[in-house]
């Protein structure tokens, strides 16, 4: 199980151009194995969430190589960009969900995208993550009337409902209480021994350090350490 | 509706959620596509308008052919031919009845004081098979010398003249120096050619009008022998009349190039279809305006959603149901206040501005195929940006 779901390959990227461009990576390259949970750490600006979002496939690879479950992201199709997007759960720093779908509704985008099937078994297969971050009495609830943190589970159900090879997480425990943020990361980190998920989640979050199997820091757009726990 | 519209599309309606979320938004959407309705229908109404008052004269007559003078643009413009073209074409084959018709103005003091102009006809009353069915059994009548048939759609008519003269009663009035008593009423309908139209004898109009005489009528209608084909007799005739100063056309010829001059020839014509191109323009703007501002309010949602792995066709039906929801939502309200304001314009104008079924659905697909356009254009910013860009 130790193969690599995820490598990157003198990676490096770049904002804005002429004069105004400005490099926010330089030259990294990692390997992630399956079913790990890795932690990115780093001061604000140090590129954490470019690397996300390049592997993530929500940016456009230019420079170097990053390879996602067996495809190469620098050149891919849209089509293959769509295709692997599916296959990953993507947990915003900004919960990002719809205003007017509920939250039952918002978890069900997760399911729709693999195709319309049927409508009731996606409704229960909603309710049932909504139900195990603790959200039950909280399914039909529009995101307006939800709190910080009960959005920001939702977020997280939508990313889980569909069962993600690789979850990308953005401060996904930012906006949780110690309790809560316990039980997401407890759930990601039982999904990667239950499924062979792999988890890489970007955090400032001293609580769950210690449930990472591997913390990687980024400076300035560079690695500098690489710790495996 | 929810519910149906999921079974409907075997997804969420997103495009419906989130249209309904804010009834504040919403409303100013569906009342942006409303207006944009009614600012085509006013300027379509006007226009057809113009177009059906140009041609309601030729409602009150009965023939297949005219003879007309080429210096005469439409069928009430000035324009005299000889009588005698009259007596040629009797001649030609195909042809079996040919009569004079005689036009011209006359002014007409309202009780009020205020003057209206009013399109007088004069007719051969012993050829009542000219004049259209409604007209011609009261046709006889009008031999009583100095008698006329009044339209009741005559602007500014009092309602009580009109309601006398359709009892049976009678109106005496001055024209031009001339007493001329109303027998009856017709209904044509006042336009931009006149206030009001009037029939009389050929005889009558001689008399109100000394300056024509019999010899030159403004036209001759012609009506052909039943089974030979118009076309043919417009062609004999062609051949057999001198071609001075001479237009030889079918009644339904005569009517469009009528409606082409007024189109195209004349300002009014020109203006209000001008008006009806800037309204469709202003339309097309607010449509727009209307969807790619939704768009735009949505695109962090729409950016989540292309993160998350929904492709383009997705986003485009999305829009597409928005815009048929606005198409039909805009659409009700604006097509009934039209309704009424056609209303309004009629009662004041006397105009013909009246709403017909294939404007109505000209109006409807040409606002849904707007909508459905406006929201294509307005998503390819989604398709072409990365969604990390988006948030």
């Amino acid at each position: 199980m130790n193969d690599a779901v995820i490598s990157t390959r003198n990676l490096d990227h770049f904002f804005g151009t002429g004069d105004a461009r400005k490099q926010a990576i330089f030259d990294i390259n990692l390997e992630i194995a399956r079913g790990s949970l890795t932690i990115l750490m780093g001061p604000s600006g140090s590129g954490k969430t470019t690397l996300l979002t390049l592997i993530g496939c929500l940016r456009d690879v230019k420079d170097g190589q990053v390879h996602v479950l067996g495809h190469e992201l620098n050149g891919a199709s849209e089509a293959v960009l769509v295709g692997l997007r599916r296959r990953l759960g993507f947990i915003f720093q900004a919960h990002n969900l719809h205003e007017s779908l509920t939250a039952t509704q918002n978890v069900t985008m997760g399911l729709q995208v693999h195709g319309h099937g049927d409508a009731v078994k996606q409704r229960k297969a909603a309710h049932h993550v909504l139900d195990l971050l603790g959200l039950a009495d909280r399914r039909d609830y529009l995101p307006a009337s939800l709190s910080g943190g009960q959005k920001q589970r939702v977020a997280v159900a939508r990313a889980l409902v569909s069962n993600p090879e690789i979850i990308l997480a953005d401060e996904p425990t930012a906006a949780l209480d110690k309790e809560s943020g316990h039980t997401v990361v407890q759930m990601l980190k039982s999904l990667g021994k239950a499924r062979g998920t792999t988890t890489v989640m970007v955090t400032h979050d001293p609580r769950i350090l210690e449930m990472a199997d591997r913390i990687i820091t980024l400076e300035d757009g560079r690695v500098i350490s690489d710790e495996l726990q | 509706m929810s519910r149906l519209l999921t079974l409907l599309f075997g997804r969420l309606p997103i495009g419906w959620l989130q249209l309904t979320h804010s009834r504040g938004r919403f409303f100013a959407a569906v009342a942006g596509v409303a207006f944009a309705n009614l600012l085509v229908f006013m300027q379509l109404g006007i226009m057809g308008a113009l177009n059906t008052s140009t041609v309601a004269p030729y409602a009150m007559l009965d023939a297949d052919i005219i003879l007309s003078s080429e210096d005469g643009n439409t069928l009430t413009d000035d324009g005299h031919i000889p009588r005698a073209r009259m007596y040629q074409a009797l001649g030609v084959a195909g042809v079996m009845d040919a009569t004079p018709l005689f036009i011209g103005n006359l002014p007409f003091t309202l009780e009020d004081g205020s003057s209206v102009s009013l399109l007088s006809f004069g007719m051969d009353v012993t050829k009542p098979q000219f004049s259209a069915s409604s007209i011609a059994p009261v046709l006889s009548k009008l031999s009583l010398e100095s008698t006329a048939l009044l339209d009741e759609g005559t602007r500014g008519m009092p309602d009580s003249v009109v309601e006398e003269l359709m009892s049976g009663g009678r109106f005496v009035f001055e024209t031009g120096g001339n007493t001329l008593t109303a027998i009856g009423t017709m209904d044509v309908g006042g336009g931009f050619l006149a206030d009001g139209m009037m029939i009389m004898s050929d005889q009558t109009f001689l008399r109100v009008f000394p300056s024509r005489t019999s010899g030159a009528p403004n036209h001759i209608l012609i009506q052909t022998v039943d089974g030979v084909a118009v076309d043919t007799v417009v062609a004999r005739l062609d051949a057999a009349l001198p071609s001075g100063n001479l237009r030889i056309q079918s009644m339904e010829a005569s009517a469009s190039n009528d409606l082409a001059y007024m189109a195209t020839e004349r300002p009014t014509g020109i203006i209000f279809g001008f008006g009806v191109f800037m309204g469709i323009l202003v339309g097309l703007v607010i449509v727009y305006q209307v969807l790619s501002t939704d768009v735009a309010d949505h695109l962090r949602e729409y950016a989540t959603f292309k993160a998350m792995g929904y492709g383009q066709p997705f986003f485009l039906g999305i829009v597409f149901e928005e815009a048929i929801v606005l198409a039909v939502f805009g659409f009700i309200p604006g097509f009934f206040v039209s309704m009424g304001l056609y209303a309004g314009l009629v009662s004041v104008t006397g105009l013909p501005v009246e709403m017909d079924a294939s404007r109505a659905i000209l109006v409807f697909l040409g606002t849904l195929a707007a909508c459905s356009l406006s929201g294509a254009i307005a998503t390819r910013r989604l398709a072409n940006a990365d969604p990390a860009e988006l948030f």
